[in-house]
C-alpha cells in the first residue's frame, strides 16, 4: 500500500469504498430482516433503508471498478498523502486517541491537563513551566465554566473524587 | 405589512438586554471560532449547543446564529492576512485577499471584505423578512408528498450542484441516511441495526458527527500541512475604513451579482462555499481587467465575500419555513429547534411568532455588531493566530471532545467522535463531500416519514410524487437536477 515515499491514492480509495461496501451489506441484511416488503399498515421498517443500502452498494461497486479500470494507468503515480505528512497526521491522532482513552481513567480535568501539556512539551518544545500551567488553564476554564457556571457535569477520574467531588 | 408589524416585535424581543448581551457574546465566539483552525460554524455551534438547553429558545438562538454570523466574519481575517482560509468558504477569499495584504493594504482588504460581508448578509435579511413569511404560507398546503418532494429536490441539488463526484457526493448522503435509520423505528417501535447493541438504541446522533467530521478531520488536516503561521500585519485606522468606503460603491454591480448567486446558493442548498467560489468566478469573467485577478484585485474580495454571507444568511430561509437546513451550520441550528422542543416548518411562523421575529431582528442586529466588532478588534484576532499550532491543536481536541460528551453524557459519543473525525480526513482527501452526510443525518428521519407517509395515503405508488401540479413539478425539478451531471457527460461524449 506504502510505495517509496507516499501513500497511494489508489489503495485509500479501494479502501473507502470497501468500507462503504460493507456498510451497506449491513444495512440491507438489517432491512431484509426487519422486513423490506409492503405489510399489512404499509410500508415495513426496512422498506426505506433497504433502497439505501441499494445504493450504497451500488456506488460504491462502482467506485471499485473505476479504480480498478485505472490501476495501471494510475501506477501508484496519485498521492493520497505524502509519507511525512501521513507521520504528521499520525503524530496527532495517536495522541488524541490516547487522550480519550485516558479521559475514562483519569476524568477529563487530569487527562486534558495531561495531554495538553504533553503535547506543548513534545511538539513544541515549551518548558515544563510553560507547558503545565497553560494545561492546568484550560482545565481550570473547563472546570468554572462547566461544573460551576453551567452545571453540566463532565467526567470525573479519582482525583477529583479524593477532592470531594 | 403585516411583515413589518412583526419585525418590529421582533426588535422588541430582540433588544432587551440579556438578549443583546447574548448577541454580542454569539458575535465573540464566532469570529473566535472563525479564526482558529478546526473549529468552524458548524462544530462550534455543534460544541455549543448543549450549553443552550436551559437557556429561553429564543436567546439560545440569537446567541447561536450570531456565532455563525461572527464565524463567517472571521474567515476573511485569516484568508487575507494569514493566506489560511479559516472557513471553506473563505478560500476564495485568499485569491485576491492575501495579494492585498502583501502589498500592504491588508487594511483595505480586510474593510472590503467585512463590508461586503454585510451588504450580503443585509440584503439576504431582507430576502428573509419578506420572503420566508410567503413561502411559510404557501408552505402550509403542503402534505407528506410535497415534503418528501422538497427534501427530494434538496438531495438532488447537491448531487446535481457539487463539485465532487457525483457518485462519492450519493455515497456520503446514503451514509448519512443509513446513520440516520440506526435505532428505534419512529414509526413501528422495531429496532433497526443495532445489532444487538443497546448503545445504539438511540442511533447515532448528527452533533457527534458535525464535531468529529469538521472538527478532529480538520485538525488532523492541518497538522498534516505542517503549518507554520506567516502572516501580515493588521490593523485598521478610522482613514482605511473611510477610503475603502469611498471606493467600494464603484464596485455595485460586482456586489449585486454576488448578491443574487448568495441568496440562490443560499436558498437552494448549496451553501456559503460554493457561492463564493461561483461569484468570484463570475466576476472575474465579467470584469473589465480579469488579468488583475489573483494578484490583489478588491473585486476578488467583494464577490466572494458578499456572496458567502448572502448564502450564508439565506440558508436559514428554507430552515425556517419548510425545516430543510441550507447549509451544515443551518442544520446544527435546526437539530437545535428540536431539541428545545420547537417544530421547524410552516407552523413555526404562526405559533412562535416571538422566536422567529425575534430570530430574524437578531440577523439585522447581529451583522451591524458583527460588523463593528470585527473591524476594531482585528489586531486581536491576528494575535490569537499567532499563538503556535502545538498549543492550539490539543486545546481544540479538548474542546471538542467536551463538545461531544455533554450532547448525551456519554463516553462513546467522545470515541465516535475520533472515529468521525478519521473519516472526515479520509473523506476530505478522497473528495467525498461532507456536507450532504451531515443533512442526510439530520433530514433522515424527516425524510422517511414523509416518504412512508406518502407511501401510506397511495398505497405503495410512488405515482402520488407527481399526482398534483404541485408535488409533480418540484419532483421534475428535483429529477433534473439528479440527472444534471449526466447531461454534462452525454455533452461530453457528443463532442467526442
Amino acid at each position: 500500500m506504502k510505495s517509496g515515499n507516499h501513500l497511494q491514492m489508489r489503495w485509500m480509495e479501494l479502501l473507502v469504498a470497501a468500507c462503504f461496501l460493507g456498510v451497506s451489506l449491513l444495512v440491507i441484511t438489517d432491512s431484509i430482516r426487519v422486513g423490506k416488503a409492503w405489510g399489512s399498515d404499509g410500508p415495513e421498517p426496512g422498506y426505506f433503508p433497504f433502497y439505501i443500502g441499494c445504493l450504497l452498494f451500488g456506488g460504491a461497486a462502482w467506485i471499485i471498478l473505476q479504480t480498478l479500470r485505472a490501476w495501471k494507468q494510475d501506477d501508484g503515480k496519485e498521492v493520497f498523502a505524502e509519507k511525512h505528512e501521513w507521520n504528521l497526521m499520525m503524530l496527532m491522532l495517536i495522541p488524541s486517541a490516547v487522550f480519550v482513552a485516558a479521559i475514562f481513567v483519569l476524568g477529563i480535568y487530569l487527562a486534558s491537563l495531561t495531554f495538553v501539556a504533553a503535547f506543548m512539551v513534545w511538539q513544541g518544545k515549551y518548558s515544563y513551566v510553560k507547558s503545565i500551567s497553560v494545561g492546568a488553564g484550560i482545565s481550570a476554564v473547563l472546570f468554572a465554566l462547566f461544573e460551576v457556571w453551567f452545571k453540566l457535569p463532565l467526567p470525573k477520574g479519582f482525583i477529583e473524587t479524593w477532592l470531594g467531588y | 405589512m403585516d411583515e413589518l408589524n412583526n419585525l418590529f416585535q421582533g426588535f422588541a424581543v430582540a433588544l432587551t438586554l440579556p438578549n443583546i448581551g447574548f448577541m454580542l457574546i454569539g458575535i465573540f465566539l464566532g469570529v473566535l471560532i472563525g479564526v482558529l483552525p478546526g473549529l468552524g460554524g458548524a462544530n462550534g455551534v455543534a460544541i455549543l449547543l448543549p450549553l443552550t438547553f436551559g437557556m429561553s429558545p429564543t436567546s439560545a438562538i440569537i446567541m447561536l446564529s450570531c456565532i455563525y454570523w461572527g464565524a463567517l466574519f472571521g474567515g476573511a481575517i485569516t484568508s487575507i492576512l494569514f493566506n489560511i482560509p479559516g472557513e471553506p468558504w473563505s478560500v476564495a477569499t485568499t485569491f485576491d485577499g492575501y495579494p492585498m495584504a502583501q502589498k500592504g493594504k491588508a487594511a483595505h482588504a480586510l474593510t472590503a471584505a467585512f463590508t461586503s460581508s454585510f451588504v450580503g448578509a443585509f440584503v439576504a435579511v431582507l430576502m428573509v423578512t419578506f420572503l420566508a413569511p410567503l413561502v411559510a404560507k404557501f408552505a402550509l398546503n403542503f402534505g407528506p408528498p410535497e415534503f418528501f418532494a422538497v427534501q427530494l429536490l434538496t438531495f438532488a441539488s447537491f448531487i446535481g450542484m457539487s463539485k465532487e463526484p457525483p457518485i462519492k457526493t450519493m455515497l456520503a448522503m446514503m451514509l448519512g441516511f443509513a446513520l440516520a435509520a440506526v435505532g428505534l423505528d419512529s414509526v413501528t417501535g422495531t429496532l433497526r441495526m443495532t445489532y444487538g447493541q443497546e448503545s445504539l438504541l438511540k442511533g447515532f446522533d448528527f452533533l457527534i458527527a458535525v464535531i468529529g467530521l469538521f472538527g478532529i478531520g480538520e485538525i488532523l488536516l492541518t497538522m498534516e500541512e505542517g503549518l507554520a503561521f506567516k502572516g501580515q500585519k493588521g490593523r485598521i485606522s478610522l482613514k482605511d475604513v473611510l477610503e475603502t468606503w469611498k471606493e467600494l460603491p464603484k464596485y455595485w454591480a460586482t456586489s449585486l451579482r454576488a448578491c443574487l448567486i448568495g441568496c440562490w446558493m443560499g436558498v437552494t442548498p448549496g451553501g456559503a462555499t460554493p457561492a463564493s467560489f461561483m461569484s468570484y468566478g463570475t466576476a472575474k469573467r465579467i470584469s473589465k481587467h480579469p488579468e488583475n485577478f489573483g494578484k490583489g484585485a478588491i473585486e476578488g474580495v467583494i464577490a466572494p465575500e458578499t456572496a458567502a454571507h448572502a448564502a450564508g444568511t439565506s440558508a436559514l430561509l428554507p430552515m425556517l419555513t419548510l425545516g430543510i437546513p441550507g447549509s451544515p451550520t443551518a442544520a446544527v441550528l435546526l437539530g437545535g429547534l428540536l431539541i428545545w422542543g420547537l417544530q421547524p416548518g410552516p407552523l413555526l411562523f404562526t405559533e412562535q411568532k416571538d422566536f422567529v421575529w425575534g430570530l430574524i431582528a437578531s440577523m439585522y442586529l447581529g451583522n451591524i455588531v458583527g460588523l463593528i466588532v470585527v473591524l476594531t478588534t482585528v489586531p486581536w484576532w491576528a494575535a490569537i493566530l499567532r499563538i503556535p499550532f502545538s498549543i492550539i491543536a490539543p486545546v481544540i481536541v479538548v474542546i471538542c471532545a467536551v463538545g461531544a460528551y455533554t450532547v448525551h453524557n456519554s463516553m462513546l459519543d467522545v470515541v465516535l467522535m475520533l472515529v468521525f473525525g478519521l473519516m472526515g480526513y479520509a473523506f476530505k482527501k478522497l473528495k467525498y463531500p461532507l456536507a450532504p452526510l451531515v443533512l442526510a443525518l439530520v433530514l433522515g428521519d424527516m425524510a422517511e416519514t414523509s416518504f412512508r407517509q406518502s407511501m401510506l395515503i397511495s398505497k405503495g405508488s410512488l405515482e402520488i410524487f407527481v399526482s398534483t401540479p404541485l408535488a409533480g413539478s418540484i419532483t421534475g425539478l428535483a429529477l433534473i437536477m439528479l440527472l444534471w451531471p449526466a447531461f454534462g457527460l452525454l455533452k461530453k461524449l457528443n463532442r467526442g
